[in-house]
């Protein structure tokens, strides 16, 4: 009888349990979707959609009609290529400076260890905003102004504190013992390091790439600041969209959240430790 | 298959000295154990050897060659380190091949040695798997299999065994041996555990606070210590040290007379707990004994001796009562005298 009893309340237990658990999945995801989703209805919905009131939540009234207007208008194409351009050249600067320097500081015991990251991180204490004219004529002066590749630049410079600061803990990560094996076992230092560490710091990496591809692809005052006609995204967004009707906005809200969400989707894989060690 | 002379090798962390010349000898072919407590050096002279670590002076030569200043792949050695190290990205297939496609070696080449390996180890069933599939013990096993598929002229050993259950250490341990004996590698292992160097061991070298205090085959360095330390370091339970009076040359424990290497004031005896047996009673040294355990095997007695503690083993067929007072003769072969003021002991009477 008390067994009975006893088996009913922890059946009990652990449903509720499980119902905490689902529940809590729920609420993160409405939390990070139904914004997207409402932004996408009212991308998709043209004008009427936009300013019904009250809402019509479900899907009924929809076309790709409006965003394809959008995508249409003058200037918001180039201004996409031209974010993913800063984007890309952000993401790919990061990695190649800031993996060496996570890398040293990791591995490495050299002097000033501790005040060189303590610097690093100083950097994004100076606001860009007392920067923005030094920088404007310097850019102007090398030839950098309203190029997509001096955006890039001035995102790298926002990105690489963190890439370095980032990959130094992914590769204290990575045990030590696995590269002195491979030395061992006949890998000069760089061998060693692409045939051991690289792929088991992969998962870590593409999270840095990630990261430094956001900052770059939300960033706005720098590239408004130091581009005319060569726009990023969300710096021409910035500049249209206070005299754009409701729907034109949420259109290209949903054009700056697309990217960020596709791209992360494609890496997901990398971003779980594959072989289950990588923080081992 | 190679020596190793290691010559006066000095290590300084800053103002640690963690070694302070060390030289040693391995012949070719030969097992030697670095035994210490932790925190000895013994770690830190393997990793010298291998050329992970470089001495503050000092030479090794491996094959008659000096190696100091060459970077570990070009030392002709092999390593199976404390926690496996075994590569978490690739097959145990390749984990064992690592080395030799290093060597650039062929396919078949790779493919025959690794089985051989694997063949030794007993890992053929898992080829195919990645290391976090297997256990503790298998993992071990895929790192000395490592080692030995590109038949290193020196094999190096940190600690391998540590990190595995008891159980399984046993049986490693036993199978290391006879692995290794088939390989023929000269072999330097690196060990805490006194049981391990012991068993695996043809000669032992006791590291103490950066210095050899003794090199040996286990059973030299088990009945004749050269040292205070190294007779406390290895047996279970570790040596006695008692201190006793000597009068013209000898001394007098119960009946029996032995002549000692001092002709006055005192003089330490270095006494195993075994090597006693039960005298007759009113004859042989006096033990007060505080407790009697009897393990099974054997009869564990804790107590004192001239007022000094001891513990002293009897057989299993003896009974002895908690505070009792036994009388025990002494194996006059298996006696290590030392000095009371240096701790190092008098070489043993011929």
């Amino acid at each position: 009888m008390s067994n009975t009893m006893n088996t009913s309340s922890t059946a009990g237990f652990i449903s509720a349990r499980r119902l905490l658990f689902w529940s809590g999945i729920v609420a993160l995801c409405a939390w990070v979707l139904v914004p997207i989703y409402l932004v996408a209805l009212g991308a998709l919905g043209g004008r009427t959609g936009a300013y019904q009131w009250p809402k019509n939540f479900l899907p009924t009234d929809i076309s790709l009609q409006p965003f394809l207007l959008f995508l249409r208008t003058e200037g918001v194409f180039q201004s996409f290529l031209n974010s993913l351009g800063a984007a890309g050249i952000t993401v790919a600067l990061s990695i190649a400076l800031g993996a060496p320097a996570g890398y040293a500081l990791a591995r490495y015991n050299f002097r000033g260890k501790d005040s060189y990251r303590l610097l690093v991180l100083l950097t994004r204490a100076f606001p860009l905003a007392i920067l923005a004219l030094p920088l404007t004529v310097s850019y102007i002066r090398l030839g950098l102004y309203d190029t997509v590749l001096g955006v890039g630049l001035i995102h790298t410079v926002l990105a690489l504190p963190f890439a370095a600061l980032v990959t130094q803990g992914i590769f204290l990560g990575v045990p030590r013992e696995l590269e002195e094996a491979a030395w061992v076992f006949g890998c000069t230092r760089i061998q060693a390091f692409f045939k051991v560490v690289a792929p088991l710091a992969l998962p870590g990496l593409v999270a840095t790439a990630v990261f430094a591809f956001v900052i770059s692809w939300n960033e706005v005052f720098a590239a408004s600041v130091l581009t005319v006609r060569h726009r990023t995204l969300t710096a021409y967004l910035l500049t249209v969209l206070s005299e754009s009707p409701m729907h034109y906005r949420f259109a290209g809200g949903l054009m700056l959240i697309l990217p960020s969400v596709v791209f992360i989707f494609a890496v997901r894989r990398y971003l779980f430790a594959i072989w289950g060690v990588s923080s081992k | 298959m190679a020596n190793i002379v290691i010559e006066n090798i000095k290590k300084s962390f800053g103002a640690f000295q963690a070694l302070k010349g060390v030289s040693l000898t391995i012949n070719d072919g030969e097992f030697v154990s670095l035994l210490g407590p932790s925190g000895c050096g013994k770690t830190t002279l393997l990793r010298i050897i291998a050329g992970l670590e470089t001495s503050t002076s000092g030479d090794v030569l491996i094959g008659e060659k000096s190696v100091i200043g060459l970077p570990p792949k070009d030392r002709g050695l092999a390593m199976v380190f404390q926690n496996y190290a075994v590569f978490p990205h690739m097959t145990v297939y390749e984990n064992v091949a690592f080395g030799l496609r290093m060597q650039k070696a062929d396919d078949a080449r790779v493919k025959k040695q690794v089985e051989k390996a694997a063949g030794l180890l007993h890992i053929e069933p898992y080829l195919d798997r990645y290391p976090n599939k297997l256990s503790g013990g298998q993992r071990q096993r895929v790192a000395v299999a490592r080692a030995l598929a590109v038949e290193p002229g020196v094999l190096l050993m940190d600690e391998p065994l540590s990190n595995l259950d008891a159980l399984l250490r046993l049986e490693m341990r036993t199978e290391l041996k006879t692995v290794l004996q088939e390989a023929g590698t000269t072999t330097i292992y690196v060990t805490h555990d006194q049981t391990e160097a012991m068993g695996l061991s043809d000669r032992i070298a006791v590291v103490h606070d950066g210095r050899i205090e003794q090199v040996g085959t286990p059973v030299e360095v088990y009945n004749h210590p050269a040292t205070r330390f190294v007779g406390g370091f290895i047996g279970n339970p570790p040596m006695n040290f008692i201190t006793m009076p000597v009068t013209n040359g000898q001394v007098a424990a119960g009946s029996q007379q032995f002549a000692v290497p001092a002709q006055g004031g005192e003089i330490v005896l270095g006494l195993r707990g075994e090597a006693v047996e039960r005298a007759q009673s009113g004859q042989g040294l006096d033990m007060q004994v505080r407790v009697a355990e009897p393990m099974g095997s054997h009869l564990l007695l804790t107590g004192s001796i001239f007022g000094q503690p001891a513990r002293v083993i009897l057989p299993a067929t003896e009974t002895v009562k908690n505070g009792e007072t036994v009388g025990l003769t002494l194996d006059p072969k298996r006696l290590t005298w030392l000095s009371p003021e240096s701790g190092v002991s008098y070489p043993a009477a011929a």
